[in-house]
């Protein structure tokens, strides 16, 4: 065996070991590499009265705007099978809708409902010009408020982004 | 494996590029196409993404800040790649040449991870509403910073270049793990960081008027990072040979000839 060979094992046997030790102490942590629950973990209730983020989709026709001094917004926060209603006091991002991912910080409070301070706005990887988007709910291949939109594959095409009928 | 490693076909291949007269006269002729393209396809990329691309339908305008985030990112995190190739290409081999593209790799792919980290949070403060947030895309990218910065420090860390050459490879492939957890951070764990628009596997959900522009202004980004690390890497040639020179200059004069070639040090 030359060294060279010798080199090259001893860097693939310590690729290997490094490797895997990463793998098991991510794949340990996985927990905490969350950067947000989801309502049906929050519902669980393994986080009460803890400081959380709490991320899902706004639920269809759940939010509530009230002005005054300072503007406060209920809505729910849903990933399918739970929801979760969150009260926020301050300004929402402009990204916010109904249907759009959020990801809220707070607590859940005893009635149930999740005191949020501060709101982020999460958006989905499809990036497409507003004449398309318009085309598609216009003909009514897609509903903003209800969920993502439909793949890539049916509207682009390579004649000018004309969304397919 | 077995007769790729070690065999003379192999040593032979690989060191006829350690051979720096080579490296500079092939470097020397490819240096001028490299950095025009660099330019062409960069202003070209950018110019459209920037000025002409249509604006997204929920980010605005915002979103063509994508076309000088994205593409950084790639190279950042490419440009790391490439740091660890040499790394493999100094620790088993000793190549020469290598050692010096790793010393020049380092300074650029920092340059273009901060670019990532900045432009990303220019856009995030926008779009999500927070200029940072500790999700693990974000934090990966920061660490893959913190990596470059290491490797830039470490290497020059030692008086014997080849020690720190050493120091700084075994660094850079330590770090090779973060690699895959950039990569695949969005899908493995909940982030707020959206995940990748572009797959080897599946179509682009981008349209394809923004996806011109991006991927031209990536070819644009890729060329300029590999002109400037072979400039940087010519630079490095020739100060060795113009150290070396002076070296045997000095020994050959010697006495005060050669005292008063060198830099001083102390009194």
């Amino acid at each position: 065996m030359t060294r060279k060979r010798r080199r090259l094992w001893i860097l693939v046997a310590c690729g290997l070991g490094l490797g895997s030790a990463t793998a098991l102490t991510l794949s340990a942590f996985s927990d905490s590499l969350v950067f947000f629950v989801s309502p049906s973990d929050l519902v669980k209730g393994t986080q009460n009265a803890r400081t959380v983020r709490l991320g899902g989709l706004v639920e269809q026709g759940s939010v509530e705007r009230s002005g005054g001094g300072k503007p406060v917004a209920t809505f729910r926060v849903t990933d399918g099978a739970n929801s979760v209603k969150v009260t926020y006091a301050g300004i929402l991002p402009d990204l916010f809708r109904e249907g759009q991912g959020v990801v809220t910080l707070g607590t859940l409070q005893p009635d149930g409902t999740f005191r949020a301070s501060e709101v982020l706005a999460k958006h989905d990887e499809t990036y497409m010009p507003k004449e398309v988007a318009d085309a598609l709910k216009r003909s009514g291949h897609w509903n903003p408020d209800a969920g993502p939109p439909p793949p890539a594959s049916t509207w682009n095409t390579l004649a000018g982004n004309k969304p397919g009928t | 494996m077995r007769s790729a490693v070690g065999t003379p076909q192999t040593g032979r291949s690989l060191h006829r590029f350690a051979n720096p007269g080579q490296f500079l006269r092939l470097s020397g002729a490819v240096l001028p196409w490299l950095t025009a393209g660099a330019i062409a396809l960069t202003a070209l990329g950018l110019g459209w993404g920037l000025f002409f691309a249509p604006a997204d339908w929920q980010q605005g305008d915002a979103v063509r800040i994508m076309y000088v985030h994205v593409p950084a990112a790639w190279l950042a995190s490419s440009g790391y790649l490439a740091l660890a190739v040499c790394s493999v290409l100094s620790l088993v081999w000793r190549h020469p040449l290598a050692d010096l593209a790793a010393v020049e790799i380092g300074p650029v792919g920092a340059g273009f991870t901060a670019l990532c980290l900045a432009t990303g949070s220019l856009w995030g403060k926008p779009m999500w509403g927070a200029w940072w947030v500790w999700d693990a895309r974000l934090t990966s990218v920061l660490v893959l910073f913190f990596l470059y910065l290491g490797h830039v420090a470490l290497v020059r860390a030692f008086d014997d270049p080849t020690r720190g050459y050493r120091a700084g490879a075994i660094l850079a492939l330590v770090g090779v793990v973060n690699l895959p957890i950039i990569k695949f951070s969005v899908d493995w764990w909940n982030t707020l960081h959206q995940p990748a628009s572009i797959t080897l596997t599946g179509a682009p959900t981008m349209a394809l008027s923004m996806l011109w522009p991006l991927l031209i202004a990536a070819i644009g980004y890729m060329l300029a990072f590999a002109a400037i690390v072979i400039a940087r890497t010519r630079a490095a040639v020739l100060e060795r040979r113009i150290r070396s020179l002076l070296m045997a200059r000095a020994a050959s004069d010697g006495g005060e000839a050669a005292t008063s070639m060198l830099p001083q040090e102390g009194v």
